[in-house]
């Protein structure tokens, strides 16, 4: 598969069909491995890391899973190509710095996806739309067994799969969930949904992982720590904690209809506004106004078959996904610009707001539309 | 207040983590901050800059001159990677990491997925220690036929365990 193919089909995490796909965006569950005896990728020497890959990379190409896949060196990707692959979850932003000696091999429906050389050997990680990270679990457990099978893992009976930092060490498991939260921000709720787990040893990052900005109301959670548990029970954990979040972002949104609806049309009128007539828009402004666009069809206001398009421009206005559609390199100005364009044609047809029927679908009668101020 | 990483320069940059009801603070002046990446969002994560201040000091508890006999790591590599350079670097640097661990995780045994190749080893050391067990009860109890069946039994274990 070429990487022309990769960019052409969107993903299937992106078509955003799983459970409690309004408010989870995608599940991810990620397994670190190293193979026996040889130096951890960072310490390894060129040689070294280039054998490792021989000897890994022939074993993942041959999995049922990754027929027809994409598998590529990474020396033989561009820095955009990366980029774009960065921005769909697909390799870390650490794998997207490594060139010689590295490799990403992921099947076509993009729901798998394997680093080889990233911080360790191997770093598998399945994708799901929605609330899945049971079935994302099961599927990379699978690939973990079959490839075990014929490579000979680090692996300690007590401290279980051993990693390159100690903080993955044990099962060597990540399982991580992306939250749309715009009602717990904008009711000032989110310090406290943040705070709170925290507490319970999960860890909430921004858009790309450690250390990212909350963009787009996006946040993803995961688990902290990795030994001492058994995988099934960190996501039962965790997905008792995300549906635990998932009813505090609906009772926000509810407040916000019943209390504070004023405020919610005018951020939607705006969000609306300014997408269908602005002519320059850095990625940061579309993330956080997509995110408007995308509560405004969650609550009604707009057609639900609009939420396709809304959906499909968080990725494609993208830095790196905008700059590989146009087939050109762009200064940060004309990006600005063609994610701007690229955004007004999209929105040309779209409906203006219905908040009427938002008020009245809530239950809450005419008391709270805004019929006085138009 | 001054700098956790270089005790030197005034801190200018303050993190505060919960977890588990436990807070942790770090405080860095501007160029240790630039320097573990807190001000390149892309390569920062809260947990590793603990695990780099706080895993130093633990790591000497086990000798500072340490060095992995297979991959040749030293301690002072760890703190300045925050990882380590091979599997074999656990053992080698296993009483330092030990109360690290402790602090990092919720236990400190593996209790998740097991290798077939490791379940398979331990399905045989447990054989291996029933057959040893009773060899040792028959050859108490002078039963020498069920000791040579034993004995035979324990070889063929032997050459399995081998593969």
């Amino acid at each position: 598969m070429k990487f022309a193919n990769v960019m052409a089909t969107g993903g299937e995490w992106l078509r955003g069909e799983g459970p409690h796909h309004q408010i989870v965006i995608s599940s991810r569950v990620r397994l670190a491995r190293n193979v026996r005896n040889r130096a951890f990728p960072g310490w390894a020497k060129k040689a070294e890391r280039i054998m490792v890959l021989e000897q890994i990379k022939p074993r993942i190409e041959e999995l049922p899973e990754m027929q027809d896949s994409f598998s590529e060196l990474l020396q033989d990707l561009s820095a955009l190509e990366k980029q774009v692959l960065v921005e769909r979850h697909l390799i870390s932003r650490e794998h997207a710095a490594k060139s010689v000696g590295s490799a990403v091999i992921m099947n076509r429906r993009q729901t798998l996806s394997i680093m080889v050389n990233e911080e360790d050997h191997l770093r598998m990680q399945s994708i799901r739309s929605g609330l899945q990270l049971k079935s994302a679990f099961k599927l990379v457990d699978k690939v973990d067994s079959t490839l075990e099978s014929k490579l000979d893992f680090a692996y300690d009976p007590h401290l279980g799969y051993l990693t390159a930092c100690p903080t993955n060490v044990g099962t060597g498991m990540r399982a991580s969930a992306m939250l749309h939260l715009p009602g717990l921000v904008l009711s000032e709720l989110i310090n406290q949904v943040i705070q709170a787990v925290n507490k319970i040893g999960l860890a909430v990052r921004g858009l790309y992982g450690e250390g990212t900005e909350a963009m787009g109301n996006l946040f993803q959670i995961s688990n902290q720590t990795t030994l001492g548990e058994k995988e099934e029970e960190i996501i039962s954990r965790l997905s008792k904690v995300i549906e635990t979040i998932i009813e505090k972002e609906h009772d926000a949104r509810q407040m916000l209809i019943q209390r504070k609806s004023n405020t919610l049309w005018d951020q939607i009128g705006r969000a609306y506004g300014i997408l269908t007539f602005a002519h320059a828009m850095t990625s940061k402004e579309a993330l956080n106004l997509l995110s408007i666009m995308k509560l405004g069809v969650d609550l009604g206001a707009f057609p639900e078959d609009r939420r396709l398009p809304i959906d499909e421009l968080f990725i494609e206005t993208q830095p790196a996904h905008l700059q590989k559609s146009s087939q050109q390199k762009l200064n940060a100005e004309e990006r600005d610009q063609l994610r701007a364009q690229i955004i007004r044609e999209r929105l040309k047809l779209f409906p203006k707001p219905d908040i009427i029927k938002v008020a009245r679908e809530s239950g809450n009668g005419a008391s709270s539309a805004p019929s006085k101020n138009e | 207040m001054l700098c956790d990483v270089c005790k030197c320069n005034d801190a200018t940059v303050f993190l505060t983590q919960i977890l588990e009801g436990k807070m942790q603070k770090v405080n860095l002046c501007d160029a240790c901050s630039k320097e573990k990446g807190v001000q390149d969002p892309t390569g920062f994560a809260l947990a590793d800059l603990l695990l780099g201040i706080g895993a130093a000091e633990e790591m000497e508890k086990g000798g500072p001159t340490q060095r992995c006999p297979v991959c040749g790591f030293t301690q002072a590599d760890f703190k300045k990677t925050g990882r380590l350079g091979c599997s074999s670097c656990y053992v080698t640097f296993a009483e330092g990491l030990g109360s690290l661990l402790k602090a990092m995780h919720k236990g400190t045994e593996h209790v998740g997925k097991l290798p077939q190749r490791a379940h398979r080893a331990l399905e045989l050391n447990d054989r291996m220690r029933n057959l040893t067990e009773n060899l040792q009860k028959a050859v108490a109890e002078e039963n020498y036929e069920t000791a040579a069946s034993l004995r035979d039994q324990i070889k063929q274990l032997e050459g399995e365990l081998a593969t």
